[in-house]
């Protein structure tokens, strides 16, 4: 266990010193590398809690799309990082009089949640022991089963986040000359190819 | 020193930890080699295609060019150009050479030859080939170079594509297996290599493992006529021999996720008298060999695509169809009841 423990504070320091330099370093490519390694150490920790399903998901999705997708963008942009730092010192006061409005609110429902103990066990799915069941399938059968309308209306959500980036982007412009494959396999030699037979100096 | 190996703190701790530590040498030092004999490969196959002899002078056949290769990279000076990011410019080389060394973790080579037995294998490799594209991307920006940046932009764009498919397809394995864990995706290959049954996701496994390891006719990120090299433009030196290996090591990675998904991995074609004499672990290095050989061959055979078709193919073609092919997998599986039974 001592080697259990170890890890998970290795794992914690490293991961909160990561998201403290995603905010404070100057360049922003270092910062979503910062943030990437934030996941990872993330994705460590749900591994020692035996959730490795999550963790894989985690890595899978904010590391290898999410944050590759955010380092496409950040590398590309022109950003003035000093203009930028002038503008964070005149909003500090009132940035940092909402982040503690915030964190004296998750305290006051965080601290004061208690489950009734009459309702322990009446959930919809008593968590399995590890033993019989690894965590893959026993969120399948809990996503697809008793939350299968809100896993359908997550998805809706994205479908419609997915749609509305798509159609701000789309553009359609004039004289653009675009490739059309089936176009080109749908061509017949008997309706481009024309044998002539061209009597002498008479030309077609 | 006797009483040095007993307790808790050996038989709990320092053994398993040792032990860990040969089997992956057992696992890293036959990869290397392979890498190094894989460039030779290359080079001879293609050699062959083109009528050509390949390379034959460094020992009998050519036979030693590979460390020949090696030790000249080895010598060489490693430039670090002025305007680079000097700690990203020597990390990428370092991450693209580490992620394609830990995926081979989870790789099972023979009934219960595999390191690491975990129950979401497969997501495990699909995370780890997905972190491949950071080791490129990196490299692109730290050079502070225009051909390694639109190399690693491309190169980017299109693994993130690509990967889509891939996970289309791992799910349409996974439906037929009923687990994550790549020794029961292997064992349930018994009757039937699922190269038969979802044969044309096999044929897009192996295109989006072109297109995921930046072979050709996907070698974008590299195009020599147009990006002089790609991302790696900056590189010399050892730096750039990690990235070659790893890119090598890759390549037999996504072979290798090809014979324990599609061709059966350590399973003999057929079960019977001389076949299955043969160790497993010498067929799935033979089939591993065949998947490569087709990696080769693509590569004297077709044109570089452009890249709006590569990015059309990826996103118009492969998307939609794995997508279907999915539907249809478990519509079958469901309505002839052969759905797999959880362990």
């Amino acid at each position: 266990m001592a080697i259990a423990s170890f890890v998970f504070y290795l794992l914690a320091a490293v991961l909160v010193a990561c998201g403290a330099l995603v905010i404070t370093v100057r360049n922003p490519v270092h910062s979503v590398l910062f943030l990437v390694l934030a996941f990872f150490n993330a994705a460590g920790l749900f591994i020692l809690l035996g959730a490795e399903f999550l963790a894989m998901i985690l890595v899978i999705v904010y590391v290898g799309a999410v944050a590759v997708l955010f380092l496409f963008v950040v590398m590309m942009l022109d950003i003035n990082f000093l203009d930028m730092r002038r503008g964070a010192q005149r909003y500090a006061g009132i940035g940092g009089a909402v982040g503690l409005v915030l964190l004296v609110e998750i305290l006051l429902v965080v601290g004061a949640w208690q489950l009734d103990p009459a309702l322990a066990g009446t959930g919809a799915a008593p968590t399995p022991a590890a033993a019989e069941m690894h965590n893959t399938r026993a969120l399948g059968n809990l996503i697809y089963t008793d939350y299968v309308y809100l896993f359908q209306g997550a998805g809706l959500v994205l479908l419609v986040a997915m749609m509305g980036a798509i159609v701000l982007t789309l553009r359609e412009r004039e004289g653009v000359k675009r490739q059309k494959i089936a176009d080109q396999i749908a061509r017949r030699p008997e309706d481009e190819v024309k044998v002539v037979k061209v009597s002498n100096r008479a030309g077609i | 020193m006797a009483d040095l190996f007993q307790g808790v703190w050996w038989s709990g701790y320092a053994l398993p930890a040792l032990t860990v530590v040969v089997y992956i040498f057992a696992i890293t030092v036959p990869l290397l080699v392979a890498v190094a004999y894989l460039t030779y490969a290359e080079r001879k196959v293609i050699g062959w295609m083109q009528l050509r002899k390949g390379p034959n002078v460094v020992g009998p056949m050519g036979l030693f060019q590979p460390f020949a290769d090696g030790l000249k990279l080895f010598l060489k000076e490693t430039v670090i150009p002025s305007g680079a990011n000097r700690v990203l410019f020597i990390i990428a080389p370092v991450l693209t050479f580490i992620l394609a060394m830990i995926a081979w973790a989870v790789i099972p080579f023979d009934e219960g030859w595999v390191l690491a037995d975990i129950n979401v294998g497969v997501l495990y490799l699909f995370a780890v080939s997905s972190l491949g594209v950071y080791g490129i991307i990196i490299a692109g920006w730290a050079s502070n170079s225009k051909y390694a940046f639109l190399g690693a932009l491309r190169s980017a764009a299109q693994m993130v594509s690509y990967e889509v498919s891939i996970g289309f397809v791992l799910v349409s394995v996974l439906l037929c297996v009923g687990s994550l864990n790549l020794s029961h995706i292997v064992t349930a290959q018994q009757t039937i290599w699922f190269a038969i049954p979802l044969l044309p996701m096999f044929v897009i496994f192996i295109i989006s493992a072109l297109a995921e390891t930046n072979r050709a006719p996907f070698d974008l990120p590299e195009a020599e006529a147009e990006l002089v090299s790609g991302y790696n433009v900056e590189y010399s030196a050892m730096a750039f021999a990690l990235f070659f290996l790893g890119e090598y090591a890759n390549m037999i990675l996504m072979s290798g996720m090809t014979v324990v998904l599609f061709l059966g991995g350590w399973l003999p074609p057929l079960d019977i008298a001389p076949f299955n004499w043969i160790p497993g672990v010498v067929w799935f290095a033979l089939k591993v060999a065949f998947v490569l050989f087709i990696f080769l061959w693509v590569r004297a055979t077709f044109p570089r695509f452009r890249y709006d078709q590569l990015m059309r193919l990826g996103w118009k073609v492969f998307l939609p169809f794995s997508m279907a092919w999915v539907v249809l997998t478990a519509g079958v599986l469901i309505a002839f009841g052969w759905l797999p039974t959880p362990a």
